[in-house]
């Protein structure tokens, strides 16, 4: 444990992402209702070609972390860095240069894609945003469509066209448009079927082999988690109440809420799950 | 994970050139669109079409019927009466269009601001559109007409600023629905300007109801501004035809045959734009993408059972509490379940497990008969205690629902109703369905709550379904579906919703309850993890087959379809976890 820590502190310098402290809240519902806090002062960091999972159960506050480094959520204090610059309160101007390195990839393929724009104006959106010509634009979307296995007629056609998992690739895609530094993956393939589900990550690897990318990757399925990610943060009711190697938090989970989370996802090994579930009942007796 | 009816991947894309195809195929479409352009073609070319001036007026004439040149014959000061017409549409269509450019020019960009800003600007115009809301529309045309002076025009223009809280109002709503979207944030993130958003992606979705919006819109411009006109409050010499109609009725005893052409003028455009705002609505909103019940809704009798029972020739004896045989589920002539056989005995967990599209659901949908619209048992037999329910009258199907069967669905949420407490969701059907008192009702309700694990039973009791979690609303409908005592649970992904801890307490709990009351139990879902942890046989299925089924120990330990392994093959419950990281060996940052 000590170990991991002296690491972490020389890592530190190298982190294209820090978060230090950062603490979100979300005003109440009703007059003078207490604001609700989503975060706790969580700190985390993500160096270059690292992912980082974040894992945790519903209203943990997961996906608040993602969106706060992408400016959807409103940050009370702490700090959040990203290559140097200080962006937890950045004004639009800002946002709109940093959009080029900061990418995000969504849960749901299904409405996180305009159903009435064909893919390929899609894709080339973050081009023009970024002073791309059109023509050049078209060239580039013919590129990523081949890096995401995609037919290069897509284009043309409209997200209802495709299945889920398509759709999937269509939003990686739009991420990767402008060759960014860090991709904040939201439950990218929790609803995705289970095969589709393992060639949408063999992708995400595939390409942060390739191009170095780091990922923020959350989710609440600890295998998925465990399958991509270099360290894993787990995140209860606003703190992080462990985070290691993923090796080490899946097979020696130190912290109750981890192990209770590990030993609740079913398996599907009909021996092996029996003894998880008495482990998780014993475990849940003894809390 | 909600099963869809997979679409045909090749799907002619939909375009606003198509919008326009689909609605001139549809009559309701083409004869008001035609009528109406009749109408403004008509008009436009009134100065060419009339035969003399509107104001031409011959005393020696009035009244006259149709005379050569004069078709509709003269109005009481001798006008020429189709010249009136003509014009007077000039100044009534006119009059509407003013209206609608006013009202559009208020209202949308305001609504387009209001809805995706939100804020101040929102509450402001919010209050301000309450306030116009609330004027009475006559009284301030009234009004308005005394300060501003009577020409057509400025009535119209503020009919115009009068309506414009109808665009507002649906810009607004729509906007602010369109903000939250995913594919919003994502434009954000991808560094566009939110005048870029708003003209990309925002425009493109009011787009459809705004013209909707505007075929009815017109319909009560030129109703309204025609009824003032009768009224005499108009401009008293211009031709419209309003004033038309006011005059004819004035002269009903002498010439009742005047009040037809302005009457039949301001209907047939009336008619026209209501009947092409409903055709619009159809053409420009996706109708077209629902498969199109093939025909009413009627009982399958004809193309069911009987002549497929031959299916359990295949040895397996059909098993007392729940059997299916050769069960096939069509929308219109697609079938999307081909033909399955299933067997669910007492005191048994069977799992079907499947990937979205694989009809799943379709299969659960089949046996508690409440397919979705359109959807339809094409073939096959399902028999429950014996007895074939395929082709049963819904009357004795209900029936059957709850007393014998029952069901816990995927969404526990969406399946309370948010507006009565948890007690009057679960005291209801047991009055209804044992015909027992409010008193007896309760108690049990309290009973089955403690029953499901529920900490606090009086207090989720007096709750509304907002003030607890998912997983208790799980809990809930479980005890619902246990109370009246069934044989058979039917649960469609019950845990799909929920956290994963609270998913290993749901199937504990599924587990107990079957076990106490010797239920039969199939369970539906992706996850192979739930059904090794719950189930004692499973049916994989894919394609709308079932491709593979066993004891559970066998399919999932020794799979023997390519399919199965291909699925166990994608679970990563076995794959090591990812070396930690390492710095990249030639860093190019």
């Amino acid at each position: 444990m000590k170990d991991e820590a002296v690491k972490d502190d020389a890592a530190k310098d190298r982190a294209l992402l820090t978060v230090e402290d950062l603490w979100v809240s979300f005003p109440g519902k009703g007059f003078r209702a207490p604001r609700t806090e989503v975060l706790k002062g969580v700190s985390l960091e993500v160096r270059p070609g690292e992912t980082l999972g974040m894992v945790g159960g519903s209203g943990s506050g997961k996906t608040t972390i993602g969106r706060a480094i992408l400016g959807l959520a409103p940050v009370r204090s702490g700090s959040i860095t990203f290559a140097g610059e200080r962006i937890e309160r950045a004004p639009a101007k800002q946002r709109r240069r940093l959009s080029k390195d900061l990418q995000v990839v969504f849960q749901d393929p299904y409405t996180s894609l305009n159903p009435s724009l064909a893919i390929g104006d899609t894709l080339s959106e973050p081009l023009l945003a970024q002073g791309i010509g059109r023509r050049e634009a078209r060239r580039r979307v013919g590129d990523l469509l081949e890096r995401v296995h995609l037919p290069s007629d897509a284009a043309a056609r409209l997200p209802r066209e495709f299945s889920g998992g398509q759709r999937q690739r269509v939003a990686i895609a739009r991420a990767l448009a402008i060759g960014p530094k860090l991709i904040v993956c939201d439950e990218p393939v929790s609803a995705l079927d289970l095969t589709t589900q393992r060639t949408v990550l063999d992708l995400l690897l595939e390409i942060q082999e390739r191009t170095n990318v780091s990922y923020l990757f959350v989710s609440h399925d600890l295998a998925v988690v465990r399958f991509v990610s270099h360290r894993v943060a787990v995140l209860h009711r606003g703190e992080i109440v462990e985070t290691g190697d993923a090796a080490r938090v899946t097979a020696d989970p130190q912290h109750p809420y981890t192990r209770s989370l590990l030993l609740s996802a079913p398996v599907a090994d009909v021996a092996e799950q029996r003894a998880r579930r008495e482990a998780f009942e014993h475990e849940r007796a003894a809390s | 994970m909600s099963e869809t009816v997979e679409k045909a991947p090749a799907a002619p894309a939909r375009r606003p050139g198509g919008a326009l195809r689909r609605l001139l195929r549809n009559p309701l479409g083409l004869i008001p669109a035609v009528l109406l352009a009749a109408i403004v073609v008509a008009v436009l070319l009134a100065p060419v079409l009339s035969p003399q001036d509107p104001d031409t007026a011959d005393l020696a004439d009035s009244f006259g019927g149709a005379a050569a040149g004069h078709p509709l014959g003269f109005d009481s000061a001798g006008r020429d009466l189709l010249s009136r017409l003509l014009h007077g549409g000039r100044f009534t269509l006119g009059g509407a269009v003013i209206a609608l450019l006013v009202a559009l020019a208020l209202g949308v960009p305001a609504g387009l601001l209001a809805g995706y800003r939100g804020g101040r600007f929102d509450a402001a115009a919010s209050w301000t559109v309450d306030l116009v809301m609330a004027l009475p529309a006559m009284v301030v045309l009234l009004a308005s007409r005394a300060i501003l002076g009577n020409t057509v025009w400025v009535l119209m223009v503020v009919l115009g600023v009068l309506v414009a809280p109808s665009f507002f109002r649906l810009v607004r709503g729509i906007v602010a629905g369109v903000r939250g979207e995913l594919y919003v944030d994502a434009a954000k993130v991808s560094g566009l300007t939110d005048l870029r958003i708003v003209a990309r992606h925002v425009l493109i979705v009011v787009r459809a109801p705004i013209i909707i919006q505007v075929a009815l819109v017109a319909g009560l411009a030129i109703g309204l501004q025609a009824g003032l006109e009768f009224l005499g409050i108009g401009s008293g010499d211009t031709p419209t035809w309003g004033a038309m109609l006011n005059e004819a009725f004035q002269n009903m005893e002498q010439a009742p045959s005047m009040i037809v052409w302005p009457g039949l003028a301001l209907g047939l455009t009336s008619a026209s734009l209501v009947l092409l705002a409903g055709a619009l609505r159809d053409a420009l909103e996706d109708r077209g993408d629902r498969p199109a019940p093939a025909r009413p809704r009627r009982r399958p009798r004809a193309d069911t059972p009987a002549a497929t029972a031959p299916a359990d020739a295949d040895g397996a004896e059909r098993a007392d509490l729940l059997s299916v045989r050769g069960l096939a589920v069509s929308y219109g002539t697609k079938e999307v379940v081909h033909g399955i056989d299933l067997d669910v005995r007492a005191g048994e967990i069977v799992g079907l497990v499947g990937e979205s599209g694989s009809g799943k659901s379709q299969t659960a949908f089949s046996i508690l008969g409440i397919l979705p619209e359109g959807g339809r048992v094409s073939g096959g037999s399902v028999t429950v205690l014996g007895r074939e329910i395929v082709g049963l009258p819904e009357r004795e199907h209900r029936a059957l629902r709850g007393d014998v069967v029952a069901y816990v669905p995927q969404e526990p949420m969406s399946n309370l109703d948010p507006s009565f407490t948890i007690g009057a969701q679960l005291v209801e059907p047991m009055r209804y369905k044992l015909g027992i008192s409010k008193a007896e009702a309760k108690r049990r309700a309290l009973d089955l709550l403690r029953q499901v694990e529920i900490p606090d039973p009086e207090r989720t009791y007096g709750s509304y379904p907002h003030e607890i979690s998912g997983g208790m609303a799980q809990r809930v409908l479980i005890a619902g579906a246990m109370s009246c005592d069934p044989k058979l649970l039917i649960a469609d992904e019950p845990t799909t919703a929920l956290d994963v801890m609270v998913q290993a307490e749901i199937l504990g709990l599924l587990r107990r309850l079957q076990a106490e009351r010797g239920l039969g139990v199939l369970l539906v879902t992706h996850n192979l993890g739930v059904v090794a942890d719950l189930c004692d046989r499973v049916g994989v299925m894919h394609d709308g087959r079932i491709v593979e089924s066993g004891p559970v120990e066998r399919v999932l330990g020794e799979p023997a379809e390519p399919y199965t392994r291909r699925l166990l093959g994608a679970v990563l419950d076995d794959v090591p976890a990812r070396a930690p990281w390492r710095p990249a060996q030639k860093e190019t940052a």
